[in-house]
């Protein structure tokens, strides 16, 4: 698992082109949204992108992001759980 | 305050699935017709969009002529009959994407929208430089403001507005990445609409300092500054460009007797509008959204729906916004749900798009 | 009512420099537009982390005007730009993300970029103007359909000022040319003087 969330946070810096921050920046807990990495609407479908392309997951509702985008702990769970890549 | 001598609009014509003029399109409108199909589109199956049907129309092989430029030649040559350009008439065309489907085939100079700018004014005859306006989907509507605007400038006599888009795979894929195209046809404003459905059109009118039937009072173009693709949750941009047009035209809003709205059928934009509508006191104006007929034609929509519009001054006859049940929108608006005879002098047009941009134009029927 | 406009500043990027009247503000011997544009901007702005988010023909766009509007007043400040091949860079690498039907990850964060006048989007953005906007397509700048358009702004009374210019970007060739115009300054705004800033 820890493993799988420090690959996480290595492509969401790419994907989301975060700048200047390092996946030791990220703790695992942090909330993405809002006050956490300040991510925005576009990167919420970005990650939907990610999902599918890296882990093989389909998310076609956006509301269901909302709690699997918490934070680098609950995607990391999901992605567990439901992988089919 | 205004500026400059009064422009009018004069003919003009469109081009959509539901006909291939704008008495055609007038007619199925009145018949109840919705242009909206299931379609294959790219890799996409079972994709409810307004496509123009090629399979009946004998295009010459031997013209090299892209479907968009078909559409945009056919859609123009009427008001070419009716005004002979000259020396000092602008060609003003709205585009988004022109023709971009070239890309499928890695031809990247061929997509440049310039070219298609350039090919059609010298099939038009027009020996000025065209212009090309693209503004995501306020670009119909900034285009007929560009043409009065540059009228208004004295830079030209007259100009013919053209606006076009293609439905492809290319525009298509991203809106569904954006999570944005309804599984069902377009319902805007509506209490269940869930997202766009997608069309093609081209529409074309005709504007100069002659009087005619259509006078512009005003208009405005006012970005949101918000954020690239969700629009403003104040309805700022719009807000500010309809009080533009008002105050071009020296008149309170109260003097707005129907509204043509954007409504494309996405949660926010629509309950963005109903936000702008009610801060300027028009929840209970008589308004529609075309997109259920002709889906979201991007850089035509502004244009194709101005078109539409004319027709309904001209025939006194309110269109209703077909895909429409129950008001979904926060604030109260004042949906046209079915065919109304009615009268309106004076009539707003609005649209918003991608990039924050907003755009209004007010309209009066002169006689 | 406004009778005579001037080109009171301009911003020019283009050949891995930036020049702002006609002081050198930056440059650099990088080649490669992403490394310089990064550069250039933080030197002049280290906390907008939106900058690296955006495509290139943005990031030119938002570059050219941070150096322009530095100590400006923005207050009413219109947006009229314009170049010749849109957001073709972008649109080419939408396209790519769709060409094949197993490849097929069309990106959110690409495609909102496959308009030009998002990059006049992202600068009202940036500096907060909620003004006039408009974005044209054209094979060079169309320096009178330019000139009699931000005339109109300004004598209308639409705009107070208006920002204005070229911002051209496709396979890592670009080129930038804003400048204002304003009631202010000694430099005319008639075309002979916006030509002079194309040669």
């Amino acid at each position: 698992m820890a493993e799988l969330k420090e690959e996480l946070k290595g492509k969401i810096i790419e994907v989301l082109n975060l700048e200047d921050i390092a996946v030791a920046d990220i703790a695992d807990s942090d909330p993405l949204f809002g006050e956490g990495l300040g991510l925005d609407s576009i990167d919420a479908l970005e990650l939907i992108v990610l999902m599918d392309k890296e882990y093989g997951i389909k998310l076609s509702d956006p509301k269901q992001g909302k709690s699997i985008f918490q934070s680098i702990d609950t995607m990391a769970a999901y992605i567990a759980e439901n992988r089919t890549k | 305050m205004s500026f400059g001598s009064a422009v009018y609009i004069h003919d003009f014509n469109c081009f959509t699935a539901l006909g291939e003029d704008a008495e055609a399109n007038w007619a199925s409108i009145l018949a109840g017709n919705g242009g909206i199909k299931a379609h294959n589109i790219g890799f996409l199956s079972e994709v409810y969009a307004s496509k123009i049907d090629f399979s009946t129309i004998a295009v010459d092989e031997a013209s090299e002529e892209t479907r968009l430029e078909y559409i945009l030649s056919q859609v123009m040559a009427p008001i070419l009959n009716n005004h002979k350009p000259s020396r000092r008439t602008a060609l003003v065309l709205s585009s988004t994407k022109g023709n971009i489907s070239y890309l499928e085939s890695g031809k990247k100079k061929e997509a440049e929208l310039y070219r298609l700018a350039k090919k059609l004014s010298v099939k038009a005859g027009i020996v000025t430089e065209p212009i090309l306006v693209s503004h995501a989907c306020v670009s119909g509507v900034l285009a007929i403001s560009v043409a009065k605007r540059l009228i208004q400038m004295d830079q030209y006599d007259e100009a013919i507005v053209l606006a076009g888009d293609e439905l492809s795979a290319f525009v298509l894929s991203g809106f569904q990445a954006f999570q944005a195209v309804s599984p069902f046809p377009c319902k805007p404003f509506d209490a269940d609409r869930a997202g766009v459905s997608l069309g093609e059109a081209g529409a074309c009118l005709f504007l100069s300092r002659d009087s005619s039937m259509f006078k512009i009072l005003g208009e405005g173009a006012i970005n949101d500054a918000n954020h690239i693709s969700g629009p403003s949750r104040t309805g700022e941009g719009l807000f500010r460009s309809v009080q533009a047009a008002l105050e071009e035209a020296n008149v309170e809003a109260d003097a707005i007797e129907f509204i043509a709205a954007h409504g494309t059928a996405t949660a926010y934009n629509d309950e963005m509008e109903s936000i702008a509508f009610n801060r300027l006191g028009l929840s209970t104006v008589p308004l529609n959204s075309l997109k259920g007929y002709f889906g979201h034609t991007l850089g035509a929509s502004g244009l194709l729906e101005t078109v539409i519009t004319l027709k309904s001054m001209q025939e006194g006859v309110l269109i209703p916004t077909l895909g429409f049940e129950k008001l979904g929108t926060s604030q109260p608006l004042n949906v046209v749900e079915r065919i109304t005879k009615k009268t309106v002098r004076r009539v707003l047009k609005t649209a918003s798009g991608f990039g924050g941009s907003n755009a209004a134009i007010l309209i009066e029927k002169t006689w | 009512m406004v009778e005579e406009t001037y080109i009171e500043k301009v911003c020019i990027v283009r050949a891995n420099s930036i020049v702002v009247d006609t002081v050198p503000r930056f440059s650099s011997d990088d080649s490669l537009f992403a490394e310089f544009s990064k550069q250039a901007f933080r030197q002049i702005n280290p906390e907008y982390p939106k900058f690296f988010k955006m495509d290139s023909l943005s990031k030119l766009a938002v570059l050219a005007a941070e150096y322009l509007l530095e100590g400006q007043p923005i207050d009413d400040l219109a947006l009229v730009l314009a170049n010749r091949s849109g957001s073709l860079d972008t649109d080419v690498r939408h396209q790519e993300s769709i060409q094949n039907e197993q490849e097929y990850y069309p990106s959110p964060a690409t495609f909102v970029y496959t308009l030009a006048n998002i990059c006049a989007g992202e600068i009202s953005i940036r500096h907060g103007l909620q003004t006039e906007n408009a974005f044209f397509i054209a094979e060079d700048y169309p320096i009178n359909t330019a000139r009699s358009y931000t005339e109109y702004l300004l004598k209308s009374g639409k705009a107070k000022r208006v920002l204005c210019g070229w911002v051209e970007f496709f396979e890592e060739k670009y080129d930038a040319v804003l400048y204002i115009v304003s009631p202010k300054g000694t430099n005319k705004h008639s075309a002979e003087n916006i030509k002079k800033l194309f040669e």
